[in-house]
């Protein structure tokens, strides 16, 4: 069964330049229904609003940062399961193991190449 | 003579120190320390001949104290620390906001530039459309550039923040000859995991996430 890529992907990033370079990834990959949020308040607030399919977000955001926003979806009953990418240019083991144990689904760490996103988003969606 | 209030003998010296010079600085607040330094040093020295050794070993100790403190103020008055916090700093931290300003602006020129050539995509034959996109793709994965020079210049800039904050308050205790509280530091919280990008001889790249990550499998 082929990745449904009409679905909602949810992009959050407080730096608009990563937003617009993402969103051209994924474009480029062919999901072309891209929301975006600068923080994970707002993220929060637009994932509880409408139905998205994916999460990719960064982790060093203000008010709400990447991992806050993970742990409130987990303890959402109605997005728990939602598959959750976390890009960031956090990279020691203590911000992995952290991601990991709020319930990451996947992680890519800053600088990143499309083929490391495509790889990811197949594998968290089931299709790797 | 106006008399000190005696104080409960339970207090450690420090603090009873402390209050005996509070209260001297508001009896005569003409008095500056360097006269008092003055006046308790000659009294020292009239007791010298009653001394213990040990006592006069410590005081030794403490005249060089004396002297350290009063080298560190000459040579803290010799740098111009004042410069470092009202001109240094603030133009450092203004320049690394304008590099941020400018590759803002300039990733920006090249992106839109980037997103015109993909709109070129659909009227091209398949095989130049196809090679078209791996070099946008490039630039757009050259682009995130933009995000970690970003998160540096940031850390830079917090860096300056804490420095500045450190040079005024050894200033205030220099000029104003207060021993005040130490600026307290920040609490740790749940954002000390905010690290930010790592320098390349220290980072995990992607494939040691990965093998992290496959770790909990």
């Amino acid at each position: 069964m082929a990745i449904d890529k009409s679905m909602n992907v949810l992009i959050v990033d407080d730096y608009k330049t990563m937003l617009r370079i993402i969103r051209n990834l994924l474009k480029q990959i062919d999901f072309n229904n891209v929301e975006e949020a600068s923080d994970g308040a707002e993220a929060l607030a637009k994932l509880r609003a409408s139905p998205f399919g994916l999460v990719i977000s960064d982790w060093n955001m203000q008010p709400m940062t990447g991992l806050e926003l993970l742990q409130e979806v987990r303890q959402d009953a109605r997005l728990k399961t939602m598959p959750f990418i976390m890009i960031t240019a956090e990279s020691k083991t203590e911000n992995v193991i952290a991601a990991k144990q709020a319930g990451v689904s996947n992680y890519i760490v800053k600088p990143f190449n499309a083929e490391t996103l495509r790889e990811k988003i197949e594998k968290v969606l089931g299709h790797a | 003579m106006h008399n000190p209030k005696p104080l409960p003998s339970a207090l450690p010296d420090t603090q009873i120190l402390a209050r005996r010079l509070a209260h001297l600085r508001t009896t005569y607040p003409a008095a500056q320390p360097d006269m008092v330094a003055d006046i308790v040093r000659a009294i020292l020295l009239t007791m010298h001949g009653d001394l213990s050794v040990n006592e006069t070993a410590l005081l030794a100790e403490v005249e060089d104290l004396a002297k350290t403190v009063a080298n560190a103020r000459a040579e803290i008055a010799a740098l111009q620390a004042d410069d470092i916090t009202a001109s240094h700093i603030p133009s450092a931290t203004d320049e690394l906001d304008a590099i941020v300003v400018h590759t803002a602006c300039a990733t920006d020129t090249i992106l839109e530039a980037c997103e015109s050539l993909d709109a070129l995509a659909p009227s091209l034959d398949e095989a130049t459309s196809r090679a078209l996109q791996d070099v946008t793709t490039r630039i757009y994965e050259a682009c995130s550039f933009q995000d970690i020079t970003g998160q540096r210049i940031t850390k830079v800039v917090a860096t300056l923040k804490a420095i500045e904050t450190k040079v005024n308050h050894i200033i205030n205790v220099f000029h104003r000859d207060d021993l005040g509280a130490a600026p307290p530091r920040p609490a740790e919280d749940a954002t000390s995991l905010l690290n930010g990008p790592q320098l390349p001889t220290s980072a995990m790249d992607q494939s040691g996430i990965d093998a992290l990550l496959a770790s909990f499998d």
